[in-house]
């Protein structure tokens, strides 16, 4: 038996366990979903029990119905986007260029979050921002804050929970793209007359665009579809389409709603995402 | 504070500049005056402390000790962008999210004028690239990214332009082209240029003043003539070109000249190119300037005898000799083959003669070494 391979195969031998993995916890699951999203409940049948009437109608129903959380979830994806990347910039831009020998030691901080459970992080915020936290108090006490008013349960809690949750998948990005600037070029910009500001603003931020880009995508697309956040430090006046999805599945048992919303999610970041792209236009700097 | 950039035009003076990283002298009590309109090389080893010198001037660093002044005004402590000053950086640094024409434009963008087509074009046309206004620096060659790289500083009409080892990455052929081009450019717009380098054959075709530096100081300064016909350390020596290094003693004067005693053998050299400090010294010959011949020939001023033939390579234009002496020293010949003499053979006994005008005298308590090892690239002619 030979043991050289044919080259044109090695390729379509490298890509199988992939392919096959995808198709096998993606592809059907999703085809699945498919289906589900058009049935109607058997006539007579028990909670639970659908058939298929490719009953497109339960789109349209699940859109009209959630259209709050729908706008609710893009809301506050935004949001906590636009915080995430207030915040992650400075701390990126301060890691790749003033950090000098702490550089590593401060990357390894803005992952450590991820060695503690995501839900555990939640929960923490939870106490934070309650009564018995040092944050509250503090801000009645210099009245920035009602005695009375609460921050838990509003949608401040959830977009603070959620920007601090999502912080590290904006961070890492925008630290590789700042870090890969070559920083002659920012020589060269003080060099033709820019000053600080200005070289930040022409040459610093053009060439860190991609790192933008990849960070705010992986900031808002799981904050878009996040139902955690609003579950743990949220009330039912803060709930987003993932608490809709999780509940119409688990609690309701209406397979066919959930998965019409979910498809509807995924639509609607998708087309927001292209869009943001092609006005980013940083196709080819991606 | 803006520079105003009428009177800071004029000669470019560093005045007792040292540069200091915690124990180290990078530049040590550098003085240097740059004429204006000149094409200065600062010509040194890696290390030497050129490149230092060249930031400070540009602004990206601050002089630990000194001043810096271009005309009248002290830029010392001025910022990068307030001065007259455009750097062409090591790797053209082009910014990679612009196209060429806004690469070009940046800096007169930069200081508010509006109408930039113009000159940006002129430029682009100086170095030969209208073409690429539109293109994105990624998509240029290493050579055309070059030129852009000149043409975005020199469109700024600068006081005075400085280049980082501009021609490092490129290919020989087209460092010998662009040697060749940057010079034309300096003569065309008239700008003071300041390059520094590593390459003495860079340094040698451009500039009309050559300073060489060593260990943050600058070992001799003139033009690429004086340096290579009369080099006042074994480092210039060695540094540009080969040198033979002959141990001496002076053994007393002869008019305008000095008689040396070279292990046993008297020979004369102009007082004037003497640089010892004592009666001992070294004499310098370059491998060019002797003559080689069979014993009875006619011989010129200086002659050596007791040479033997220890090695001959054929190059073409010339045939390169090694030529082993009586003390145990190898000297380096080189002769033209014009002159229809068959070349010598290995273990031939020769006598090599020069013109006395010829020798160079270095202080005897030089090390000879100095500066052979440090100069990557030799070059043969």
């Amino acid at each position: 038996m030979s043991i050289t391979v044919p080259k044109v195969r090695v390729p379509y031998l490298l890509l199988f366990p992939g392919f096959a993995f995808l198709f096998t916890f993606f592809i059907l699951p999703i085809v699945n979903l498919a289906q589900t999203s058009t049935q109607s409940p058997i006539a007579g049948g028990d909670t639970g029990q659908y058939e298929q009437r490719f009953a497109f109608s339960n789109y349209v129903n699940a859109f009209l119905e959630n259209r709050e959380q729908f706008a609710r979830s893009f809301v506050y994806a935004t949001l906590a986007t636009v915080f995430a990347l207030a915040i992650a910039y400075p701390l990126a831009y301060a890691i790749a260029f003033k950090s000098g020998k702490f550089k590593n030691i401060l990357l390894v901080l803005v992952v450590a979050p991820f060695f503690t459970s995501f839900l555990l992080r939640t929960i923490a915020w939870k106490q934070i921002l309650g009564e018995e936290g040092f944050l509250v108090p503090t801000l009645r006490n210099l009245h920035l804050l009602g005695q009375q008013t609460t921050i838990t349960s509003t949608s401040i809690a959830v977009v603070a929970g959620m920007t601090y949750n999502f912080l590290p998948f904006m961070t890492l990005p925008l630290y590789a793209s700042l870090e890969r600037i070559d920083p002659r070029t920012i020589e060269a910009s003080g060099d033709l007359y820019a000053n600080g500001l200005t070289t930040f603003r022409r040459v610093t931020v053009p060439l860190s665009l991609p790192g933008v880009v990849a960070g705010t995508l992986l900031t808002f697309i799981p904050a878009a579809g996040d139902y955690v956040n609003a579950a743990i430090l949220g009330s039912p006046n803060t709930k987003m389409i993932g608490n809709v999805i999780e509940s119409r599945y688990f609690k309701i048992v209406d397979y066919p709603t959930a998965a019409a919303l979910s498809f509807t999610l995924m639509a609607a970041i998708l087309i927001l995402v292209t869009l943001y792209i092609r006005k980013a236009g940083t196709e080819e700097l991606v | 504070m803006a520079i105003d950039p009428i009177l800071a035009r004029g000669d470019l003076r560093l005045t007792r500049i040292t540069k200091s990283y915690g124990d180290f002298k990078a530049v040590d009590d550098l003085t240097l005056t740059i004429p204006k309109g000149s094409f200065f090389a600062l010509l040194g080893p890696s290390g030497c402390g050129k490149t230092t010198t060249l930031r400070m001037v540009a602004g990206l660093e601050e002089p630990t000790v000194g001043s810096i002044h271009l005309g009248d005004t002290d830029i010392t402590t001025t910022r990068p962008y307030q001065r007259p000053i455009n750097t062409v950086f090591q790797n053209y640094a082009l910014f990679p999210h612009l196209t060429i024409f806004e690469n070009i434009a940046f800096g007169l963008r930069r200081r508010g004028i509006k109408d930039v087509k113009e000159q940006v074009d002129k430029v682009l046309n100086l170095v030969e690239l209208p073409h690429l206004a539109q293109r994105k620096p990624t998509q240029l060659s290493g050579g055309q990214q070059q030129r852009i790289a000149l043409a975005r500083a020199i469109v700024n009409r600068p006081a005075l332009l400085l280049l980082d080892e501009p021609l490092g990455a490129l290919d020989l052929k087209l460092r010998r082209q662009m040697q060749i081009e940057l010079k034309w450019i300096q003569r065309e717009v008239g700008l003071t240029f300041v390059h520094v380098t590593h390459d003495q054959e860079e340094a040698m075709t451009m500039a009309d003043t050559i300073a060489v530096m060593n260990e943050g100081k600058i070992e001799q300064m003139g033009t690429p003539a004086d340096l290579y016909d009369d080099p006042e350390t074994a480092f210039v020596a060695n540094f540009l070109g080969q040198s033979n290094l002959i141990k001496g003693k002076i053994d007393g004067n002869d008019g305008d000249s000095v008689v040396i005693n070279l292990f046993g053998q008297k020979i004369s050299m102009p007082k004037a190119r003497s640089h010892a400090v004592d009666s001992s010294l070294y004499a310098g010959i370059r491998p060019e300037k002797f003559r080689i011949t069979r014993t009875g020939s006619a011989f010129r001023g200086n002659t050596l005898t007791g040479g033997r033939v220890e090695d001959v390579s054929y190059i073409g234009v010339s045939t390169q000799y090694v030529v082993a002496m009586p003390w145990g020293q190898e000297l380096m010949v080189f002769e033209q083959n014009d002159d229809g003499v068959p070349p010598f053979n290995k273990g031939e006994e020769v006598v090599i003669s020069w013109e006395p005008s010829f020798t160079f005298g270095l202080r005897g308590d030089e090390d000879i070494e100095a500066g052979t090892e440090v100069n990557p690239e030799e070059t043969p002619e």
